[in-house]
């Protein structure tokens, strides 16, 4: 996904250049001011905040397995060592009433991050593929086993307290309203944002995709792979200490929960389905997941079986995840053929929308009948009909609609798959 | 201490041969797929709780056969229509998708069998007594699980070292594309030993749900562990495995027996415990527990300095 045509522009850049340059983020800066202003309630806010913590961490974590090729399973070792730091500062600098003001915090997590990613990554980074998913997993258990057995520092279960209004006022900002930490938040993922993203365009960034495409290559040019792929990993482990640290602000608690292997199962499920391929992946997968997370739970009971389903699905049709998707449509939208496709979207929808109606009927009559039928008797209503959970009328017509839908979808899928290829590359190649 | 010894040692080796029951499944699926199955634990976790459904309704034994069977198709099945789909976008996607699939099935035993742990029964024919020894009585359940686990792994080594089957699955570990030139149907090959892997994990999974805990939470619990096994008896070895799965069984049993604390140590050698830090609650560290975390300590430090692990000959 590299665009050549910035680079080949050369460094004599007119002012109109810079501004269509830049304009991706001068948006992306707006929207996230603008952001709290359409969505003032108090569940939104808090959303926001988690959504930015969120894109800071799978984007540090995308710096490994979509740049580097790097498959961790343990990345929330340095976001939560880093969270756990930033609350011993706060509570140290509250007491000793240090002149250090809060939004530094997240520096103090990423430095953290950053020791800590430089004494594992000595470690783990010699070799790549299974041996380093394998070490990363051992060390991520063992600081997850470690966490719960050394009490003074990360407090046990019940994890550690800390208060950011106790410290310093910025500049007249005492933090204490979720408001202001939401704009301390963005400031700090906006930043990590750019910042990360100059990263991919360093020459060291371009070596990280060739050490990702071929090692070996890599190797003959000159390059030690494993020192990219060190330096690569204590930046990554720096970027997750500071996403760590605005947590400790935002949460004012750090816990086991933070540091264990399910967290780091999270980062990896949210930067897939966002997309590993592309840079904006991530950011959408935080997006996605914690909107998932945060409404999906309050609709339905079974909301970790769909966001299983999801990703399980996503790995097996879209290993390119949402942002791989979004990628596809960019050759027909550049031959200008993209309204082509629309009428084959409208049809494909049928079994689309019957297969999910189908599936969500089934997990949703399943999960009332062997959750909730006990406490609240087996009348349930889905979709705005009413119906029993133990009648089985309900069960044929799910699995009827995604038998129907499997039906429709062999049957048109090669046809879709056809149009698109035609609508993509033109008439001689969609044959 | 000699009945401390002698008792953890039995557990020890039963653990160990628990663990080697589902890690052999797991290095044979890797070496021959070069998927690190994620899932493995999960489909011993479905043995258990199969195990304790059917035999509600038609008793243990029927159980313990009609179990590890029915996973053992959901295994081929999983491996049919499932990883034959992801392999070709490539290992990552194949590890993700099995990774997923964990967190699907752990889902769905939450959903049928609740979250709480289910009232799996040792059966009565098996709640006695198999013999007393200092005064401790020693169940005779522990032992048939200890037979059971013996006697598949004689299985297992004849059937994989004597018979046609077992001399094709060893070629296809090595050399799949030369054992398909002559003949062999690889891909069938690979989907029966998914499922016979899962089979496998399910019998371990039977026996062990009265013993153990059936509960949701099982599989994460186990399924780390398995990987250390796997990997520090070397990816692809059995004897490697075998070895592993012993090492590992008996360190977790005689550390939870051991309550001796770093701080007994040192004040043995004569150095008093600091008053408050991060240094006075190492003093108090017991091995007990720190004995979950010496399989991760033992994983991360044979990569570093022996990737192959104790008996393998390659890396990944």
């Amino acid at each position: 996904m590299s665009d050549t045509t910035a680079s080949a522009a050369g460094r004599s850049l007119s002012a109109m250049d810079m501004l269509k340059r830049y304009s991706i983020w001068i948006i992306a800066a707006a929207i996230m001011l603008v952001l709290p202003k359409i969505f003032t309630s108090g569940a939104a806010l808090t959303t926001m905040c988690l959504m930015g913590i969120m894109i800071v961490f799978s984007l540090s974590y995308n710096m490994l397995l979509g740049q580097t090729g790097m498959l961790s399973f343990g990345h929330a070792v340095y976001y939560g060592l880093g969270g756990f730091l930033a609350v011993h500062a706060m509570n140290t600098i509250a007491g000793g009433k240090l002149p250090i003001p809060l939004p530094v915090v997240p520096l103090v997590g990423g430095l953290m991050g950053l020791v800590f990613g430089i004494i594992f990554g000595a470690v783990s980074t010699r070799r790549a593929g299974t041996v380093f998913a394998m070490i990363s997993l051992g060390l991520g258990e063992l600081i997850a086993s470690l966490s719960l057995i050394l009490r003074g520092f990360f407090g046990g279960e019940e994890g550690i307290t800390a208060n950011r209004t106790k410290m310093l006022t910025f500049w007249g900002v005492r933090f204490g309203p979720q408001i202001e930490v939401y704009y301390l938040i963005a400031a700090w993922c906006f930043v990590c944002m750019v910042a990360m993203y100059a990263f991919t365009r360093t020459p060291l960034g371009r070596l990280c995709n060739a050490v990702r495409d071929n090692p070996e290559r890599t190797e003959f040019i000159g390059y030690s792979t494993q020192m990219v792929r060190f330096i690569t990993f204590c930046i990554s482990g720096f970027f997750a200490g500071i996403a760590g640290g605005l947590a400790a602000i935002n949460f004012e608690l750090m816990n086991a929960v933070n540091i264990s292997g399910g967290q780091s199962g999270v980062v990896l499920l949210m930067s897939f389905i966002g997309g590993i391929g592309h840079f904006a992946g991530p950011i959408l997968g935080a997006i996605i997941v914690v909107l998932l997370q945060v409404f999906l739970s309050d609709l339905t009971g079974a909301w970790m079986l769909y966001f299983g389903l999801l990703f399980v699905l996503m790995v097996m049709f879209a290993p390119g995840g949402m942002a791989g998707l979004v990628m596809l449509h960019l050759p027909l939208a550049r031959r200008g053929t993209l309204h082509r496709m629309l009428p084959w979207y409208g049809l494909m929808a049928i079994p689309a929308a019957m297969g999910l109606g189908g599936l969500i009927a089934l997990i949703e009559t399943a999960h009332h009948q062997l959750v909730r039928t006990a406490n609240d008797g087996p009348a349930m209503t889905l979709f705005g009909i009413a119906y029993n959970s133990n009648s089985i009328l309900p069960w044929l017509a799910a699995l009827g609609l995604i038998g129907g839908a499997l039906l429709l979808g062999r049957k048109w899928g090669p046809q879709f798959a056809d149009a698109f290829g035609t609508a993509a590359h033109g008439a001689e190649t969609g044959k | 201490m000699l009945e401390l010894v002698i008792f953890s040692t039995l557990n020890g080796v039963l653990y160990g041969m628990l663990l080697f029951l589902l890690a052999s499944g797991l290095t044979l699926i890797f070496s021959m797929m070069g998927v690190l199955n994620f899932a493995h634990a999960s489909f011993y976790m479905l043995g258990a709780y199969f195990g304790f459904q059917i035999s509600q309704w038609l008793g243990f034994w029927v159980a313990l056969f009609a179990a590890p069977v029915l996973v053992g198709l959901i295994g081929a099945a999983v491996e049919r229509w499932g990883l034959r789909t992801v392999h070709k976008w490539g290992h990552v996607p194949e590890l993700l998708f099995t990774f997923g699939l964990a967190f699907v099935i752990e889902e769905l035993v939450q959903m049928i069998w609740g979250k709480l742990p289910v009232d799996y029964r040792v059966p009565a024919a098996l709640d006695f007594s198999a013999f007393e020894l200092f005064g401790t009585t020693y169940p005779a359940f522990r032992m048939f699980m200890l037979l059971i686990s013996v006697a598949i792994f004689i299985a297992l080594l004849l059937v994989l070292t004597r018979s046609r089957i077992g001399l094709i699955i060893q070629a296809a570990l090595t050399h799949p594309n030369m054992v398909a030139m002559l003949g062999h149907n690889v891909p069938k090959v690979f989907m029966m030993v998914f499922g016979f892997g899962s089979g496998l994990a399910a019998i371990a999974g039977v026996i062990a749900g009265p013993a153990l805990v059936t509960q949701p939470s099982m599989a994460h619990v186990l399924g780390p562990i398995l990987f250390v096994v796997v990997v520090f008896g070397g990816l692809g070895s059995l004897p490697g495995a075998f070895i592993a799965s012993l090492l590992i069984g008996l360190i977790q049993t005689f550390a939870i027996a051991v309550n001796y604390s770093i701080g007994d140590l040192m004040t043995t050698i004569g150095v008093a415990r600091p008053l408050q830090g991060t240094l006075s609650d190492l003093w108090q560290v017991t091995v007990a527990q720190v004995g979950p975390v010496v399989p991760y300590l033992m994983l991360v430090l044979i990569l570093v300095f022996r990737p192959t692990g104790l008996m393998g000959t390659r890396e990944s």
